[in-house]
């Protein structure tokens, strides 16, 4: 194996190769149940629509070397946010436009202030945004203590935003808003990870903090905006949460935080930071979908195979990992 | 004479000395928490009715003093467990999973339904022929089941050496997906008093659980620090190369304060879904992990490992289960009391930060530790002779 | 001293003064470096070399004194800042990051942009002509970690020139290197200066200074000692320039160390070694170690010194020879098994493998024998406190007490404190792997001292070291290692620096220059 190709996107490769497998094996298997339909893959995409927006945040975070729990509280804050103050009976009533402005603000400023206890206290990432994860529960519930639901013209609107998409052969499906977003969105974050400056950056802090520092990466700059997109991220999952389900559910989206960091490890990014893609967590946030929708489709295997499945991933992509450090670490010495 | 007058005044003196100083290395470390607990305590004792009143009812102690210790049980016993784990430099997110294993065992096995189609109808003889071997072989069960839990962890941590808080992600994942995998998704509703006696029971005024939390946080401190495990555990949460260097065998440690974690864990699902005779394989020490870390860590122990604090994880535990009950009483929704641990923790942690310290309590302190390592060679040596 | 005329100078350092609390790390110091020199900074550890350099690079804000760089006040802030003012700093650990590609290690926090995007292409190519200007051409969209740590050493140095740097500050650059490695960057060294860049060296290695520098500024205790042209400073001088000490005394502590070497060892043989090897590090190791012998492992860096002691003692088990201990074969597996066979070893790297930073003195040094004991029978706090107690006083450990943290010691303390750890087990053989590594001159010879005394007592010692004048200096026998092969053993009076260095340099004519040099 003398360098045919660089080993550091392997991880990246054995994520898209499991992806392809289990998409042939249900084409395969349920081809004539309708898997291979435009609507499934839309649907597919729209199924991971709020956890993939919040992941491209938990990507940056892990690959800078942090860890945030609060995804999925903040996704559920902000919904409720969204939904109440656009509601005339349990809030002011006011816009969308500017509640959609002010739940992404808020869910930006919690990141932000995440990022300074983490970067300015020297305090642990896990902790933090572990409390982060109650305090944004708890916020939630102190927005209202139901589900909120939106009635207002211009949501209605917003839903009717899509993009008409026939595949031959495959029939013919809409493209909602929350899908085109999630796109939308994995296509500046990669971007932005490999030309923004502050995109390596954020590689470089992950790969070894202390030299960064000495090369003169701003490490506060970095640490305190990884976690402030992380922020914007779950806000603006939260938001569209809201397009898809017209309402805000404080009790929701509970374990997301989970499902977003399960699908940057089995993206392929090192979960010790410095390594990895974020086309690897959109393909994550593919592969869990598509366990779903396999169990779904086989009829007598229940619901709870998902989560047995996604950890037997987990454990495949962290060994996976595990092997390349160690050969990589051979071939130095 | 006066002079052995002298003598016996200066031996007094520091007899006394020596006891203040016990008492300092044993609060010293959780002034912060204890401060916390005390004012919660305070703040009840003088807003809430009867708080301290303990009564007796049916040879049972009841009152708000006995619902924090009831309450809190099961979460101390975790985060007796975790305790270790983080001493070690490790965390294991996967407890609440493993307490759901345990507690859907233990509720499948007196279940004849589960019996017969899962063991055959020979269970199904034994659990009412000669059930009260059959309750001890299903406690054993539910109790390996966790183990076994633990052992996995520790091999990921130990044997593969996989970063603790992701390879007990992947049962923290997965485990749930198990538990329910063995109970075939239902909830198991039981009327067995007897199994309900481990959660429910009272046992010389007190729960039996209570006694069973008392009795492992006694066993755990003995077995640490009568023993040198504590010692090594420390040591291999400092620096695990320099403990294997000198002799000690971090591995097993490591593996073996996995294990403990899971043996806690399972107990505490026992001890859980017992209390109220049922097992929800999604509910049974959900977020667990949670407050079990955020009881060690307030306690005062490092999650970067090293020096662990059994007494800290008991104060930590009792904080939460306090905070819980304050809110309760205050009648704030149990999601709300959220807030105030969000809270508790971030503060925590602040005074626990170094670098916070220094900002803000850094005009007004010296810094001794600071100093001494650049002095030590030159006026340090004779200050004890 | 100097009597540089001001403009020549392009650093000039004045009275830099920086306080911590509770210890003056600079007080006062000079430094005038010129264009095109090559400028030693030397001096023990503490004596305030990298307080100086942080200052230099911004890390640190000293309390007083001036920093003039071509004759203007300057005041770095930050690393950066130091950076565009024209100081750039290459430091002792590789500072860059190896899960990155070489052309990001070279461009980060510079890239060139447009419109804010990083322009890849021109990126790499800036790379491409930084490692140009040292003769390097690899390629840059490789992961730094797939390169030597020498060819890393060279990219750090790259990027520290790639910013208009006027003077270069090479902290401890060669550390880890080989011999090879060494020349490489010593002759870029030669190249730079002529280039009329100044360099600020600073480094143990006393004959690379000798060998590179043109003139030597030495600190002691903080304190400024002097500055020197090199040529003009001869080895003996400089070593008592840097300890403080006069060089009659240098000398007779050595010729007090001579005589060691006369006295007759007829001990057991303890420990042989035959034909010891293990996989990819070393092969063909064989030697005996009498009771009460101090054997030395000399040998260059990366010789196999080290694989070979951790062979001995089980952390890597040799796989094909064997060890034979009082005649009987024995293999230990792990050092857990060593301690058990009664051998006993303080490694290398003594922060990362030695202490164990957050405990306690007396925790550090009851650790040893409470292993050995096992877990059910703690040692009792009156048996903990009296064996630390018994080895702080023993080793002069300088603590305010036993209950302090072992982070908090000087390097030499810490040392001391691993002694104690094992010294508590009584070890029939003691494996010292540089044990006065980064240590001060005093603890140095303390435990050069407690080695002759352990083994009068019947102990027997391997003693690791890079310093080959130690090794002579402190072993009755030495046993000489190159290229992870044993090359040969010296006994007696035949040890001596100069036939150890001969002994390597047989095989290698590069070494043999160095040995002529010493």
């Amino acid at each position: 194996m003398k360098k045919l190709f660089n080993p550091k996107y392997l991880p990246v490769l054995a994520t898209f190769c499991v992806l392809v497998l289990i998409f042939v094996f249900g084409a395969i298997r349920y081809g004539n149940q309708g898997f291979l339909s435009t609507y499934n893959i839309v649907s597919l995409f729209r199924g991971g629509a709020v956890v993939g927006i919040a992941a491209i945040g938990s990507t940056f975070i892990i690959l800078s070397g942090g860890i945030d729990l609060s995804v999925g509280a903040v996704i559920a804050f902000t919904s409720m946010l969204v939904a109440t103050l656009i509601s005339p009976e349990l809030g002011p009533g006011w816009h969308p436009a500017v509640a959609i402005t002010v739940a992404i603000a808020v869910g930006t400023l919690f990141g932000f202030l995440q990022g300074c206890l983490i970067h300015f206290y020297a305090l642990p990432p896990f902790l933090i945004t572990l409390a982060g994860m109650f305090l944004a529960r708890g916020l939630a519930f102190v927005v209202h203590k139901e589900s909120v639901s939106i009635a207002y013209p211009v949501y209605e609107k917003l839903r009717d935003i899509k993009i008409p998409l026939t595949i031959p052969g495959m029939g013919h499906a809409d493209v909602t808003f929350s899908v085109i977003m999630l796109l939308v969105c994995f296509v500046v974050a990669i971007l932005a990870a490999q030309f923004l400056p502050i995109g390596r950056e954020v590689y470089a802090v992950g790969g070894d903090e202390d030299s960064a520092k000495l090369m003169g990466v701003n490490i506060g700059r970095v640490k305190i905006g990884v976690y402030t997109l992380g922020g914007f991220m779950a806000a603006l999952a939260g938001v569209i949460a809201t397009t898809d389900m017209y309402s805000g559910n404080p009790k929701g989206f509970e374990g997301y935080e989970l499902d977003a960091i399960a699908a940057v490890v089995i993206g392929g990014t090192l979960l010790t930071g410095g390594s990895g893609y974020v086309i690897g967590t959109l393909m994550g946030v593919l592969i869990l979908g598509l366990i779903r929708m396999v169990i779904d489709n086989e009829g007598n295997l229940s619901t709870w195979w998902t989560n047995i499945f996604t950890g037997l991933l987990l454990l495949l992509f962290i060994l996976l990992q595990l092997v390349l450090v160690k050969t990589v670490k051979r071939d130095k010495s | 004479m006066s002079k052995l007058y002298d003598e016996y005044r200066r031996l007094r003196w520091e007899s006394a000395l020596a006891q203040l100083r016990w008492l300092h290395s044993l609060i010293g470390p959780v002034i912060w928490p204890l401060a916390a607990l005390a004012i919660l305590l305070i703040f009840n004792i003088v807003f809430t009715d009867n708080f301290l009143k303990i009564v007796i009812t049916d040879g049972r102690l009841s009152g708000y003093l006995v619902d924090i210790f009831r309450d809190g049980s099961a979460v101390m016993l975790v985060a007796l467990g975790m305790t270790l784990v983080i001493a070690t430099g490790g965390v294991d997110l996967s407890v609440g999973a493993v307490m759901a294993i345990s507690a859907v065992v233990s509720a499948s096995m007196v279940t004849p339904s589960w019996l017969e189609s899962a063991l055959g109808p020979w269970a199904v003889q034994m659990f009412e022929n000669s059930f009260g071997m059959w309750l001890a072989v299903l406690i054993a069960t539910s109790l390996i089941a966790a183990l076994i839990a633990g052992a996995w962890n520790g091999f990921l941590v130990s044997v593969l050496r996989i970063q603790p808080i992701i390879a007990t992600l992947i049962l923290m994942v997965a485990g749930r997906g198990v538990a329910q995998l063995i109970c075939e998704g239902q909830i198991f509703t039981y009327d067995v008093p007897q199994l309900a006696y481990i959660g429910k029971g009272t046992l010389i005024g007190l729960p039996f659980g209570v006694w069973l939390v008392g009795l492992m946080i006694m066993a755990t401190y003995l077995l640490t620090r009568r023993t040198a495990l504590g010692l090594m555990i420390e040591a291999v949460g400092d620096s695990d190369l320099a403990s294997h260097y000198t002799g000690i065998r971090a591995r097993t440690i490591k593996f073996l304060v996995y294990v403990f974690c899971g043996f806690c864990a399972g107990l505490a699902g026992l001890i859980e879904s017992t209390n109220v005779s049922s097992a929800n394989a999604n509910q049974i020490g959900l977020w667990y992990e949670l407050d079990a870390i955020f009881a060690v860590v307030v306690g005062g122990t490092a999650l970067t490992g090293g020096r662990f604090l059994i007494f800290g994880t008991v104060i930590g535990a009792l904080l939460i289960q306090t905070l819980t009950i304050t809110m309760t009483i205050q009648k704030v929704p149990p999601e709300v009391a959220l807030i105030p641990k969000a809270l508790v923790i971030v503060l925590v942690c602040l005074l626990q930060s170094q670098t916070f310290r220094q900002k803000v309590f850094g005009r007004f302190k010296k810094k001794p530790a600071a100093a001494l390592s650049a002095a030590t060679p030159a006026n340090s040596a004779g200050g004890e002779a | 001293m100097s009597n540089t005329p001001a403009e020549q100078a392009m650093l000039q350092v004045s009275g830099i003064v920086k306080t911590f609390p509770g210890v003056r790390a600079l007080d006062g110091v000079d430094l005038t470096l010129r264009r095109g020199e090559v400028h030693a900074l030397m001096g023990e550890n503490g004596a305030g070399k990298s307080t100086l350099i942080k200052v230099l690079t911004g890390v640190h804000v000293p309390d007083g004194g001036e920093i003039r760089m071509d004759g203007k006040l300057i005041q770095p802030t930050s690393p950066r800042d130091a950076e565009s003012q024209g100081i750039s700093t290459v430091y002792q650990e590789v500072n860059l990051i190896p899960s990155m590609s070489v052309a990001e290690n070279l461009c980060l926090g510079r890239f060139p942009k447009l419109v804010g995007l990083i322009r890849l292409g021109a990126a790499k190519k800036r790379a491409r002509e930084a490692l140009k200007r040292l003769d390097m051409d690899l390629d840059v969209s490789r992961q730094l970690s797939s390169y030597s740590l020498a060819v890393q050493q060279m990219v750090a140095i790259a990027r520290a020139l790639d910013t208009d740097a006027k003077l270069l500050i090479l902290d401890e650059p060669t550390s880890s290197l080989d011999e090879q490695e060494v020349d490489e960057l010593l002759a870029m060294m030669d190249r730079l200066r002529k280039e009329g860049l100044g360099i600020l060296f600073v480094t143990h290695f006393i004959d690379q200074v000798y060998r590179i520098s043109d003139r030597i500024t030495v600190f002691r205790n903080g304190g400024f000692v002097g500055e020197y042209p090199t040529a003009e400073l001869p080895r003996l001088k400089l070593i008592g320039k840097m300890v403080g000490k006069d060089v009659a005394a240098l000398e007779t502590q050595e010729a007090d160390a001579k005589a060691r070497h006369g006295r007759a060892v007829a001990g057991q043989t303890l420990v042989k070694a035959e034909g010891l090897g293990r996989r990819n590090t070393v092969h063909d190791v064989q030697f005996d170690i009498q009771q009460g012998q101090t054997v030395g492992l000399a040998g260059l860096l990366g010789s196999g010194r080290t694989e070979t002691a951790k062979m001995l003692f089980g952390v890597d088990p040799a796989d094909v020879g064997t060890i034979k201990l009082d005649g009987e074969q024995v293999s230990p597996r792990s050092p857990r098994e060593a301690m058990r066979l009664g051998f006993a070893m303080t490694p290398e790297d003594r922060k990362a493998a030695g202490i164990i930073p957050n405990l306690s003195v007396r925790e550090n040094i009851m650790l040893a024998l409470q292993s050995r004991r096992g877990i059910w029978y703690r040692l009792s706090a009156k048996e903990q406190r009296e064996l630390a107690d018994k080895y702080i006083e023993a080793l002069g450990i300088k603590t305010p007490d036993r209950e302090q943290l072992v982070k908090n010691l000087s390097g030499g303390n810490q040392q001391k404190v691993l002694l104690g750890r094992w010294l508590a087990i009584e070890p029939r053989l003691f494996i010292l792997d540089e044990p006065t590594r980064g240590i001060d001159v005093g603890a140095k010879a303390q435990i050069e001292k407690l080695v002759g005394e352990l083994t009068e007592q019947g102990m027997s010692i391997l003693f690791i070291s890079s310093e080959m004048e130690e090794v002579a200096r402190t072993s009755d026998r030495v046993v000489v290692m190159r290229d992870h092969h044993q090359v040969g053993q010296l006994e007696g009076e035949e040890v001596s620096e100069h036939a150890i260095l001969n002994m390597i340099a047989k095989h290698d004519s590069s070494a043999g220059k160095e040995a002529v040099d010493v």
